[in-house]
């Protein structure tokens, strides 16, 4: 570890390599549903959106988990019911070891400031009327701590450990660029030396030549400070490269879990090698990637009537009448490393390379491919 | 003082065969902090058939380069000087009426977001009908025959009952569907598509990016595909413009832009950028700074302030004076052609891997 620290690095921190074997964070069953009102004149509960259902993931100390998936699958609800920005309907959430599921404002205080957040948008996540000092400053105001040679000396330090110059502290958000700010975020979240960052989204809304400096700089921000990360993109390049380990959620659950190494190269979820396949590469050498193609029909259905047994069924090519009233567990299949689970009745093979035959799902395009093969 | 190096050599409208040629455009805005050149001397062609891929960060210019082909900046505002023919027919000079009849029948263009795109007030059957009846002279049954084509074509399932649903009553997918299906109503030549999948899931992403390439195989039109995704491009597009700060910097094949690229902000972008393939120990490689204002754009080379090479050009020719883009295959860059390829084959390439 480099000597030039400008935070202390955290207790257990664990090599970025290796995934530790001290669990930071254990989730059990977590489960949302926002409820649906409606109804006149008296407006009684219609349903409930089941934005998360059943969600099981661990932590482990600096470890860094991926969560993957569509706009809609519940990897931004599972962030927030983390973090306890929203209550949990159902499930268990323990951090170090302490149940924080329904845990009260006052019980949840000391924990809050270990678990910080970085958002998506960093021009709609700082308030436009503070200064970056007061932005970085007001996590500390709020939990009463008083750093060694005061507030202002560290937020200065913060300022230059995510490599923006100190003497801006008295400058607003709307002076800086989108990556900068992003770097303001990054900067109050490790104000108060948190053992667990959540990350959604955040460089998504980054132009490209920019994300990877904040991509560099979260690196650097777990490697030094050894800090746990639950990092949430739709991204899976980008995923891949921060995370040792990644889970891809679909409609609320999540169906495959595993290594870096697993998920991308091993895939057993018919879901992850859909999603795999769908990711636009650059040819460098100009040449076909020889990976498989498949092309999913339609979109993700509604999470107000998610389908039954498997929710992945109605756009899956290997459904059979078992996954619509049999919801598969996440297991362990045979063959797979340790820590890789999968929930599917009929499981692909762990391979992404080019099967021969394309699978398109797709309507409109097998119909517009047929014809130009005819 | 800059000096701008003249484009020695840049070929005339005269010359036959581009079916869309844009030549030395130049697209200013007045704002109240002074003079915005968003757009500034960038010249391309374009075949039939073919699709142009344009990437660039946000404020490279390429949105508004593409609203001043479709004519969709008002004059009041904007200043635009330049040249751009659409098969013969010059537009930047055109009356406001000869470019209605060419918008939406041989030219239409696909947004970025459907939601905003689309009128959330009609019905998206009457909002796809219009265009074919205004151009076409089409009656309402004939348009309304068309639309339920396109509709089944661009694979929206119950078209006839879709027909008369409000694009707040389709998914994400859908509604960009419908707008594709919108913009091919009338068969186009020219087809503009800014930014179609970024609003998109990944694996809704790729069923629109073959739909529109088998579409574009069937109906022949040329597209002009604008994204910031290397990705989405590599996949689509045949040539391939690079813009920075309202300029082109690097032209080629899109196998020669990515497979051999010659500008070091081509290169920047690509080693950025993680793939699924690519060494995980191998740190991303990000371009310093942000991109440019461009009310003060930097002088000479607009890239040279973020530039890793600077050092290898010498004296202060970047900073002095702006290196011109050439005919065909090239780069805007003050580098030699020798130092190009050897930087990129010893410095670039590795990280490539």
């Amino acid at each position: 570890m480099s000597d030039n620290l400008t935070l202390p690095a955290q207790q257990g921190s664990a090599d970025a390599g290796s995934p530790s074997t001290e669990t930071l964070l254990k989730v059990e069953g977590l489960t949302k549903h926002f409820p649906i009102y409606g109804g006149f004149p008296i407006r009684r509960k219609v349903g409930a959106v089941q934005a998360v259902d059943g969600v099981d993931l661990s932590v482990g100390v600096g470890e860094s988990v991926g969560l993957v998936g569509e706009s809609g699958c519940g990897k931004s609800t599972t962030g927030r019911l983390i973090t306890r920005l929203l209550e949990p309907t159902a499930g268990r959430i323990t951090y170090a070891g302490q149940d924080i599921t329904h845990a009260s404002r006052r019980e949840l205080a000391p924990v809050r400031s270990e678990i910080q957040m970085i958002f998506q948008d960093p021009y709609s996540s700082l308030n436009p009327r503070q200064t970056v000092g007061t932005i970085i400053k007001s996590p500390m105001e709020v939990n009463g701590i008083d750093p060694a040679g005061g507030r202002e000396k560290r937020v200065r330090e913060l300022l230059e450990l995510v490599g923006l110059n100190p003497e801006h502290y008295n400058r607003f958000p709307h002076e800086f660029s989108g990556g900068q700010r992003q770097r303001i975020g990054v900067a109050r979240a490790l104000a108060l030396n948190p053992k667990l960052i959540i990350a959604d989204e955040p460089v998504s809304a980054l132009d490209v030549s920019i994300q990877a400096q904040v991509v560099n700089l979260l690196q650097k921000v777990q490697d030094e400070l050894g800090i746990a990360f639950v990092f949430i993109a739709h991204d899976l390049a980008i995923v891949r490269h921060f995370s040792q380990r990644i889970a891809v959620m679909y409609l609320g659950k999540v169906v495959e879990v595993g290594d870096r190494d697993s998920i991308y190269n091993r895939p057993r979820h018919p879901y992850t090698h859909a999603l795999l396949s769908a990711v636009p590469e650059v040819e460098i050498d100009g040449e076909d990637d020889g990976r498989e193609r498949i092309r999913l029909s339609g979109d993700v259905p509604s999470p107000i009537q998610p389908p039954s047994g498997c929710r992945f069924r109605t756009r899956c090519w290997k459904a059979q009448d078992k996954c619509a009233t049999e919801e598969p567990p996440l297991v362990q299949l045979s063959g797979n490393r340790g820590g890789h689970l999968t929930a599917c009745h009929f499981p692909e093979d762990p391979t992404t390379e080019d099967r021969g035959e394309d699978i398109v799902l797709d309507p409109a395009l097998a119909a517009l491919e047929d014809d130009a093969t005819q | 003082m800059t000096t701008l190096t003249k484009e020695s050599g840049a070929p005339t409208s005269a010359d036959a065969g581009a079916f869309l040629s844009v030549r030395d455009l130049r697209v200013q805005f007045r704002t109240e902090d002074g003079i915005v050149k968003a757009v500034d001397g960038l010249s391309f062609d374009l075949e039939r058939g073919r699709t142009l891929g344009i990437v660039g960060e946000s404020g490279s210019g390429k949105s508004v380069t593409n609203l001043t082909i479709l004519g969709l900046h008002n004059p009041q505002f904007a200043t635009i000087d330049g040249e751009i023919v659409l098969d013969g027919q010059e537009l930047i000079t055109a009356r406001e009426r000869e470019l209605e009849k060419l918008r939406g029948n041989k030219m239409a263009m696909i947004f970025q977001d459907p939601l905003t795109a689309l009128s959330p007030y009609y019905t998206v059957g009457r909002q796809l009908s219009e265009p074919f009846m205004k151009h076409k002279g089409a009656s309402k049954k004939e348009a309304r025959d068309r639309a339920i084509e396109m509709l089944t074509k661009v694979g929206i399932p119950q078209p006839k009952v879709r027909f008369d649903d409000y694009p707040h009553q389709f998914s994400g997918g859908m509604r960009q569907r419908a707008m594709i299906a919108m913009a091919l109503m009338c068969d186009p030549d020219l087809l503009i598509a800014d930014e179609p999948t970024t609003a998109l899931d990944v694996t809704v992403q790729a069923q629109i990016l073959d739909l529109l390439k088998d579409l574009q195989q069937e109906f022949g039109s040329a597209i002009v595909f604008i994204t910031h995704d290397l990705g989405v491009i590599s996949k689509m597009a045949d040539d391939l413009l690079v813009m920075y700060a309202g300029r082109a910097v690097e032209r080629g094949s899109v196998k020669e832009v990515l497979g051999a690229p010659r500008h070091p902000y081509t290169w920047g972008l690509l080693s950025s950028m993680p793939r699924l393939n690519s060494d995980i120990h191998q740190a991303l490689t990000p371009i310093p700074g942000s991109p440019p204002s461009l009310l003060n754009p930097p002088s000479g080379c607009p890239f040279h302030p973020r530039c890793a090479f600077r050092s290898e050009v010498p004296g202060t020719l970047c900073t002095d004076s702006r290196p011109p883009l050439g005919e065909g295959r090239a780069a805007a860059c003050h580098l030699t052609a020798e130092q190009k390829q050897s930087i990129f084959i010893d410095k670039i390439q590795p990280r490539l891997r």
